[in-house]
């Protein structure tokens, strides 16, 4: 198996583009990544997405968009494993370069959520849950996490405001980044008065409803520096799967498949927790937040909000999260999200991340899909001089 | 949706109908082939008691397609006195009055209706117990 790289990255803004189409933002982003990475030809184009059929009811993103982004007659797929979608499209990249069937591979995560009205968006979304036996009671996406938080709090007796540094730390972070849809603070006082979506989750747990794509280039990591002089090596690459329904989960307060996939991760960077130095986590809403810090080893469990309310998730603490914003401030367009947090974790380690930089060595990023059945762990580490 | 869809899952969703593993012995809700617990493919049918505790739940106020003209209303996850946990709404009780550890009964009510010539869809809701309401 050959190492894999990162040698070029492209993102759009996040926000709600009106005037540009789905394959508008894939091609932005697509370009931008190519341009980065000084590359014309790749062998293949894997797409995520989650939304694209029921929201604009287009599918077979894969040839429609290396037909609009000029790829020629390459290989080209959509990949869907709903809010970790652009994750999968991120880790069927690094298969296909680390195998050696793929030399240079082009990953795009796109998502296009405003050409629908919000009910049908909201509907729509609720897909990443079981349909016959959770959606068609009428729960939200937003509510079954909610059934989360709110269980949370009774099991570890942690109170509704105590998940606000979680929204915080995200908009502070989401101020320097040119790319967040949200680019002002918010105060724990406006947490703790947000307009309620699913009680407890209120508009401030909550991710937005936005459009957005971002890209990556791939290729074997003994060819990265022909290319750009600071390539980034995926170190660890690792999906899990959990039951996919909340109520046939043993300890739903457990989310078993983000444990697992950040443990092989782990081992085959040959790292634990304590080495990495910036985490890009699934903060759809605030609980999601703290159970995958439980889950990836970061706090013990039902500890997560403690340590958020220690200060050790920001741009200064222990394990910085969210340190371009996250899902909560940069945005969540679904199927993009997962390529998001990997160029976000690129401009980390190739230290160009402006005024949210940290001193960052080994990053890592965890994208999650429904309410955790599928969990995607990479973990990313600045490729050293030979 | 089609009616169909509904059709397939009617004996779970009018009587709360799962399975007994008869190889592992565990209860099982939603019905399914394969027993999630052992992976073995011999099961009986149970009804289940209906009889269960309110484990978590959450009141909706942005309601998905189908359902806005029915909030705010409470969805839940049920334990059922067997074991299984089970998504379902709250009904017969204020929204603020729900709480976890609450003894429910399953009942049959309407889910949603799918506008003026579509179909009324039918299935479990939970309500609490009647007894505990006089006491």
């Amino acid at each position: 198996m050959r190492d894999v790289s990162i040698i070029g990255i492209g993102q759009t803004k996040v926000g709600e583009h009106w005037h540009r189409s789905l394959r508008d933002l894939a091609v932005d982003a697509i370009s931008a990544a190519l341009k980065d990475a000084k590359v014309e030809r790749v062998g293949a184009l894997y797409v995520g997405n989650m939304l694209s059929g029921e929201l604009t009811a287009q599918e077979h993103l894969g040839a429609l968009l290396a037909d609009w982004a000029g790829l020629g007659s390459i290989e080209a797929v959509k990949v869907e494993a709903a809010c970790a979608s652009g994750a999968a499209a991120v880790r069927l990249g690094y298969i296909g370069v680390a195998s050696g069937i793929q030399d240079f591979v082009l990953v795009c995560g796109v998502e296009k959520m405003t050409d629908a009205d919000a009910e049908t968006t909201t509907a729509a979304w609720s897909a990443a849950v079981d349909a016959d036996y959770e959606a068609s009671h009428g729960p939200s996406f937003a509510a079954i996490n909610a059934l989360l938080m709110r269980r949370y709090m009774y099991e570890f007796g942690v109170q509704r405001q105590d998940f606000a540094p979680f929204a915080v730390n995200a908009h502070q972070n989401g101020v320097n980044n040119p790319c967040a849809m949200f680019r002002s603070p918010i105060s724990a006082e406006a947490f703790e008065k947000a307009r309620m979506i699913a009680d407890p989750i209120s508009l401030l747990d909550a991710a937005p409803i936005c459009d957005g794509a971002a890209a990556v280039v791939l290729c074997p990591s003994d060819r990265a520096r022909e290319f750009v002089g600071k390539p980034v090596r995926i170190r660890g690459s690792a999906m899990a799967t959990d039951r996919l329904a909340l109520h046939s989960r043993s300890d739903p307060l457990c989310l078993h498949a983000a444990h697992v996939s950040a443990q092989k991760a782990y081992q085959q960077a040959g790292v634990g927790p304590h080495d990495i130095n910036a985490l890009e986590l699934h903060d759809a809403f605030t609980v999601m937040a703290a159970l995958s810090l439980e889950a990836c080893g970061f706090a013990e469990r039902g500890k997560g909000v403690r340590l958020a309310q220690e200060g050790e998730i920001t741009l200064q603490g222990r394990i910085p999260i969210s340190t371009m914003g996250g899902l909560k401030a940069r945005g969540h367009p679904v199927g993009a999200t997962g390529v998001y947090q990997i160029v976000e974790l690129v401009e980390q380690l190739r230290g160009e991340a402006g005024a949210n930089q940290i001193d960052c060595r080994l990053g890592m990023a965890q994208s999650i899909g429904g309410s955790g059945a599928t969990a995607i762990t990479h973990i990313l580490e600045a490729q050293e001089e030979r | 949706m089609n009616l169909p869809r509904y059709w397939r899952t009617e004996k779970a969703r009018y009587a709360l109908v799962g399975e007994i593993c008869r190889t592992c012995g565990k209860p099982i809700f939603p019905p399914r082939d394969v027993c999630p617990h052992c992976a073995q493919t011999w099961q009986e049918p149970h009804a289940f008691s209906g009889k269960g505790r309110v484990y978590s739940y959450s009141t909706v106020y942005e309601a998905p397609a189908g359902y806005t003209e029915y909030r705010p209303y409470t969805v839940a996850l049920v334990k059922l006195d067997e074991g299984p946990l089970v998504t379902a709404q709250v009904t017969d009780v204020d929204n603020q009055d729900v709480r976890i550890g609450m003894p429910v009964e399953m009942v049959t009510r309407k889910i949603k209706e799918e506008g003026e010539n579509g179909l009324i869809v039918y299935g479990y809701k939970f309500r609490p117990v009647l007894e505990d309401v006089k006491r």
